[in-house]
């Protein structure tokens, strides 16, 4: 008797442990296998574009928080950036320097998250993750210490910091930094060799380099498919080319790569933070720029090496208060262009790995 | 009828047990009850706790001293939820699984000896009734998935049934090893016959029975049928309440079923020094149920196509092997000196896990789908 099979479809979220928010994928299977799939968003959209033309410069900075929350910092590090260069503001030079130390630990503390999401996807039962969220935590009391807030910090102002690091930071940060090597060598020692999880994620979700170069695919996920594309080399921002770092870069472009990519990428992070906290100047933070402004007419686009990959900001302004136009490239939703190819042939189990490795963050994807 | 020469138990009973069958068959099922659901709830806190102390943070400590009480507390929130039957369910299947699932769980313990002759019933076919036994709860997973009529219960079903077809087998020839070198099939028989623990007169069938029986009890690393980052919650997504707590105590029964067996098989039953006989039961359980929570705690998931390759060409060539390794051992070596035998066998299990792993690792575990 032959059986009769049909395909049958699949709703994965919005309503998933694994789907880091509310992103859904209709898949359409075959058994367990995944012969269609059509990622579907928008649950998240609060309008924060539209918002923004509505409120002043200044006053944008708390959306900007709420992107990507996992890296708040660097939101604001970029829509900052953006301002500032429509208005031609000069920083000081400290603040500058403060603003590349926290937006360093804002991408550990990103990182922390995507690998420990990773592995607990991969179905390491929860100790990855919870050793890495302890390390995340200190990173935390960290950007708490600055700025009084543990997720959406608003530290950032135009021309500079909302206000100079308290006199506890300093030495914090160095007890941090002294930790720190130790705790990412304990990480890897967890599961960078593991057998399960080799066999998990080696050749596992391949994002081949054309691909990845035509989905506009950025960050972590690009470089692990083997392409050395990082704003802070390519593009230097801020003070980027007073440092010395290297580009981490994976072989294959498979879930593993984009694994190993973050945990090496921790590191250097760390090496541009120890650099800048002998660099840094006495000074004031911040340039002298009025609540109410209003930046010439024109536009600006302006992108940084956020965590996620290439963060920007486009501001359009017609000499008033608000911005006329206000538009973020959000590297979370970009990086997912290429989810549909990355996923057709491979297993349930494997979707769930390989979304996950691309590490998005639904704040950012929906805005 | 006369306790000594029972027909139905096939035991000789202690001379002084007081009653019969009857009076037997009751204290002995009173006494499984209670050890299986003390042992659960105690299983339950022991796994929270160690994997708490693994993961660095606390577990619970809140209800009761240290934490004791916090399985009583679930419990009694879980009777208090509401039972919820999804509408598109077949109500009878989704109310009879957890039932089917749980009856084999409680009755693999009837041969399970405490003491010397101590149990419900000392069959002497008792490893053939265990499996026979066990493999009914994947029936009562198979109709919750079923029943459920969601797509991720059915998937979840499913991985289930294809792990226990897999598994049986290599399970089964691991502890033909055993039952050769023990020469019964009585549970009795084997622990009696230990002088030596068979862990280490058959190490590689005590490592192939271990990995075999986490996939079979549905424990990491081949917790495939209720990966909760994949499928949710797999066959009991749609469950809840008592029906839940059902599949809860199943899959703890099922834990702590699958360590007696272990240490009863392996490391000597009740046998040992100076602790009365049912603690090292306990002891013993408690120490390879502490193997299983830490492989969970440090293994990600398989996937079910490596879970297939793992069982078909890992663990079931070494289970031969082992077998014929162990059925020419018995044939030619002297059975006074059973120390020859455990030489030969740990040297031959460790030469043969690196070769096979290697080989299973170089290209051989991929399945073409």
């Amino acid at each position: 008797m032959a059986l009769r099979t049909e395909p049958f479809a699949l709703n994965i979220g919005p309503a998933h442990p694994s789907t880091h928010g509310v992103f859904r994928m209709r898949a359409t299977l075959d058994g367990e296998v995944i012969v269609d799939l059509e990622p579907v968003f928008g649950y998240l959209h609060r309008g924060v574009e539209k918002l923004a033309e509505q409120r002043t410069y200044t006053g944008i900075i708390p959306l900007t928080d709420r992107l990507d929350y996992l890296a708040s910092m660097s939101n604001n590090m970029a829509y900052c950036m953006a301002v500032e260069k429509l208005t031609e503001i000069k920083v000081p030079e400290r603040a500058l320097y403060l603003r590349v130390i926290l937006s360093e630990l804002q991408r550990i503390a990103s990182h922390l998250v995507a690998t420990g999401a990773f592995l607990n996807d991969c179905g390491a039962f929860m100790t990855p993750i919870l050793y890495m969220l302890r390390e995340r935590e200190k990173i935390l009391d960290l950007l708490e210490m600055v700025s009084g807030q543990r997720l959406t910090y608003n530290y950032m102002r135009i021309g500079g910091v909302s206000q100079d690091v308290p006199a506890e930071f300093m030495p914090a940060l160095q007890k941090f930094m002294a930790q720190m090597p130790r705790f990412i060598g304990e990480y890897e020692q967890l599961l960078k060799e593991n057998e399960v999880l080799i066999a998990r994620s080696r050749g596992v979700g391949i994002l081949s380099k054309e691909m990845a170069i035509n989905s506009g695919a950025s960050g972590p996920v690009l470089r692990a498919s083997g392409v050395q594309w990082d704003l802070r080399k390519a593009d230097p921002y801020a003070i980027y080319e007073r440092f010395e770092f290297d580009i981490p870069t994976g072989e294959m472009g498979d879930s593993y790569d984009r694994y190993r990519v973050r945990i090496e990428e921790m590191r250097q992070s760390l090496r541009i933070i120890e650099q800048a906290v002998k660099q840094i100047p006495d000074g004031p933070v911040k340039a002298e720029v009025p609540h109410l402004f209003h930046p010439p007419r024109g536009e600006v686009y302006v992108h940084i090496e956020a965590p996620k990959g290439e963060l920007g900001f486009y501001v359009v302004s017609d000499n008033s208060i608000t911005p006329y136009r206000f538009h973020v490239r959000a590297p979370s939703l970009i990086n997912l262009t290429a989810l549909r190819e990355m996923l057709i042939g491979w297993k349930i189990a494997d979707a769930i790995i390989i979304f996950g490795s691309i590490d998005i963050c639904m704040g950012e994807v929906d805005r | 009828m006369a306790p000594a020469n029972n027909p139905v138990l096939m035991v000789t009973l202690p001379p002084d047990w007081p009653g019969g069958f009857w009076w037997h068959l009751l204290v002995f099922s009173v006494i499984i009850l209670a050890f299986v659901l003390s042992m659960v709830i105690g299983f339950i806190y022991f796994e929270r706790r160690v994997m708490a102390r693994m993961q660095a943070r606390l577990g619970p400590n809140r209800v009761g001293p240290f934490g004791l009480l916090q399985a009583i507390a679930d419990a009694v929130k879980v009777l208090l939820k509401e039972d919820i039957v999804p509408a598109k369910a077949d109500k009878f299947v989704h109310l009879l699984a957890p039932i089917v699932a749980f009856a084999p769980a409680l009755m693999i313990f009837a041969v399970i000896p405490f003491q010397s002759g101590a149990a419900l019933a000392d069959l002497n076919v008792g490893i053939l009734y265990i499996f026979a036994v066990a493999s009914v709860t994947s029936v009562g997973i198979f109709m919750a998935g079923w029943s459920s009529g969601n797509k991720y219960s059915i998937i979840g079903a499913m991985r289930d049934i294809a792990a226990i077809v897999s598994y049986e087998i290599p399970m089964v020839l691991a502890i033909a090893g055993v039952v050769l070198v023990a020469g019964s099939l009585s549970l009795n028989q084997i622990v009696m016959t230990q002088d030596i623990p068979f862990i280490l007169v058959q190490p590689l069938g005590f490592l192939l029975f271990f990995l075999a029986g986490c996939a079979e009890i549905n424990r990491s690393p081949f917790d495939l049928l209720e990966a909760d980052s994949e499928i949710v919650a797999g066959f009991h997504t749609e469950y809840s309440g008592m029906k839940f707590a059902m599949f809860y105590l199943v899959e703890y029964a099922e834990a702590v079923a699958m360590s007696v067996i272990i240490s009863t098989l392996f490391l000597g039953g009740w046998r040992g020094p100076w602790l009365p006989p049912w603690l090292w039961v306990i002891v013993k359980t408690g120490a390879v149920f502490f193997l299983m929570v830490w492989v969970r705690t440090t293994m990600p998931r398989a996937r079910i196509d490596q879970m297939m390759a793992f069982a078909w060409k890992f663990l079931l060539p070494l289970a031969l092997i082992n077998l014929l390794v162990t059925g020419v051992e018995i044939l030619f070596l002297p059975v006074t000196i059973p120390w020859t035998m455990v030489v030969i066998n740990i040297v031959i299990a460790l030469a043969l896990i690196p070769l096979w792993s290697k080989i299973f690792r170089s290209g051989w575990s991929k399945v073409e789908v």
